[in-house]
């Protein structure tokens, strides 16, 4: 253990996903050695990334105002929805340039080890969403891994009596890996093969 | 296909070795502890992505250093060179390069070298618990089909997750546990699909052993008695792991999976009060078995050491033959076996090695070793593994290899 404020940092650094108690320690004595400046530009950043982005009240994408840029912009087609886990699968998806309806960020997939259930997920909000919006299809884009297929599944079973056409990425995507990790042809692809869940 | 330059750096006792390797044998000769075995497991660990003396890799990492390289030039059956490297961290994951580029899964390594090792601990198949045969089965199928490997680890993740959410549906009441309860079944679902995939596969893989482990004891054994192999699976016996010519249409077909699914599914409804009380998943792949038998009984618990013996050296000369079926012949890693067999059981294992491309053993005493050919002698100083070649009055200084890092 150390003085106070170094190990409320170490501790905080801890706390961050993919940081371990070592990697904490090696972070906050870098950090201590760093400029003044180096330091309150970090600060900063995260500062203002709290204060000023926060998550889009309709698809809990990314976003600076209200709702993001895609629900923002009229002439995406809102009759389809792509369900994803993260912000950063609407990323990986725009690149592809093949999709042109709006999308529901989830905010995770299923996966008990990490403590999440179907409750942690922005799945009431993606119900309700299908009420109030007129959405035709929706387009689910889980990782293709275990977690992602299981959070697809509870999906499609949540979904089925509501009478929505539920289609699924078509495979091809490497197995157990990440959609981000997909190149934009190979996502590409997927996005057009897509099939319709029974 | 053949191993013809081992490199290590900084893997378990060795500091730097290179290694040229020939054409059929080469006896690795010296006194235990000496880092003979060591040699076979960085090949081992190299060929299908685990050791097996140890789970992890970070202990294949020589003691005091942090990272350790096994580098390994093999030529294919059609003469094609490859190239496989891994380097090994303690504390972070292995890289693997395949023919100089890097490999983002162990699955895209899997094929590049293949190994069939026959070591002391194997009679552990025969004799030892179920878990012992299931690494056996999926070691064959894991080489035989790449594929295989990707779907053991799906299989792996989705049953970890299944198990921590019966755990923590246990510790919980009322309405959070109805809430847990309701994903329990995707779940469930992830488990069947990835489980009726390896279920198949496994047994596939006893048909196709099935006949030439029956050949081989027989070559064997003093006593020539047929052996029987079956899977034992968790979801009922209806699954059928028998090698009966009327339900497999005589051959060694992969059997249709919707079945197997079938009766997974049943089971998991009939037995979900009993996994929800011991927080634990009860049907799957990791819970089956491969039953052997020699004649009527049981090899687990009846077989002689003579048999047992037999019957472990029988299926791996099997899984050379299924293996070299489909692909590459493997290479044969002998680890101090011969000294454990009599002298009958040792002239017919050494017959055998005639018809393989390449065997490396390891042996305390060369005259255990009925066989021709390359030796080298493996001994330890100043705590470092050194590797003497011993023929033709080469310079005993092939130990000095270049390993850049
Ligand atoms: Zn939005």
């Amino acid at each position: 253990m150390y003085e106070g404020a170094v190990q409320d940092l170490i501790d905080e650094l801890g706390r961050l996903p993919g940081v371990g108690p070592k990697s904490a320690q090696r972070i906050a004595f870098h950090l201590l050695q760093t400029e003044n400046t180096d330091a309150q530009r970090l600060a900063d950043a995260i500062t203002t990334v709290k204060a000023t982005i926060r998550f889009c009240t309709r698809c809990w994408n990314i976003a600076e105002a209200e709702e993001c840029r895609i629900c923002r912009d009229t002439r995406r087609d809102g009759s389809v929805l792509c369900v994803v886990e993260e912000p950063r699968d609407v990323v990986a998806i725009e690149r592809t340039r093949e999709f042109q309806g709006r999308y529901h960020v989830l905010g995770g997939a299923i996966s008990p080890i990490d403590g999440i259930g179907p409750d942690d997920l922005h799945l009431k909000e993606l119900v309700a969403r299908l009420d109030a919006e007129p959405v035709d299809e929706l387009i689910l884009a889980m990782n293709p891994n275990v977690e992602g297929e299981a959070t697809a599944s509870y999906l499609s079973r949540l979904l089925a009596p509501l009478g929505v056409r539920v289609t699924r990425l078509a495979s091809g995507l490497p197995v157990g890996g990440d959609l981000d990790y997909a190149d934009e042809v190979t996502l590409g692809r997927a996005f057009s093969g897509r099939r319709d869940i029974p | 296909m053949r191993l013809r330059r081992l490199e290590l750096a900084d893997i378990r006792s060795y500091d730097r070795v290179a290694v040229d390797l020939g054409p059929g044998v080469t006896i690795l000769v010296g006194q235990n502890a000496q880092g003979k075995t060591n040699l076979l497991e960085a090949v081992q660990r190299a060929a299908t992505g685990s050791s097996h003396r140890v789970a992890g890799d970070g202990p294949l990492v020589r003691f005091g250093t942090e990272i350790g390289i096994i580098r390994c030039e093999v030529v294919t059956d059609e003469g094609r060179r490859r190239t496989l490297d891994l380097e090994i961290g303690t504390g972070r994951r292995t890289r693997t390069r395949v023919d100089g580029q890097d490999v983002q899964r162990a699955a895209q390594a899997a094929g590049v070298l293949r190994v069939v090792l026959f070591a002391p601990e194997d009679v552990a198949i025969v004799r030892g618990d179920p878990s012992e045969r299931r690494r056996f089965l999926d070691d064959v199928l894991a080489q035989r089909r790449p594929a295989f490997a990707a779907a053991r680890s799906e299989h792996d993740r989705a049953l970890r997750q299944r198990n921590q959410l019966l755990k923590q549906i246990r510790g919980l009441t009322g309405s959070s546990r109805d809430a847990a309860m309701s994903s329990l079944d995707v779940w469930t679902e992830q488990l069947i699909t990835h489980g009726t995939q390896i279920i198949a596969a496994r047994i596939a893989a006893i048909r196709t052993l099935a006949g030439p482990v029956d050949r081989f004891y027989r070559d064997l054994a003093d006593r020539p008695e047929p052996i029987g192999l079956t899977y034992r699976c968790s979801a009922g016996d209806d699954v059928d792991g028998r090698l009966d010519p009327a339900s497999s249409g005589g051959s060694t077909m992969v059997p249709e999976t919707a079945p197997i699914a079938q009766a997974m599914r049943r089971t998991f409804a009939a037995r979900q009060r009993e996994e929800t009380a011991r927080g634990l998943t009860l049907v799957g792949p990791h819970r089956d078995d491969l039953d052997l038998t020699i004649g009527e009984l049981p090899a687990r618990g009846y077989s002689s050491h003579g048999e047992a013996w037999s019957l472990a050296l029988a299926l791996k000369l099997a899984t050379y033959e299924v293996l070299a079926e489909v692909g590459d012949r493997p290479i044969v890693l002998l680890d101090d076996v011969f000294a454990e067999l009599d002298t009958t059981r040792r002239q017919r294992l050494a017959a055998a090695c005639a018809g393989f491309d390449q065997v490396l053993v390891t042996a305390a005493v060369e005259a255990d070793v009925p066989l021709e050919g390359a030796k080298i002698d493996v001994e330890l100083l100043d705590g470092r593994t050194r590797l003497r070649p011993r023929d033709l009055g080469a310079p005993p200084a092939a130990t000095d290899g270049s390993v850049a890092s």
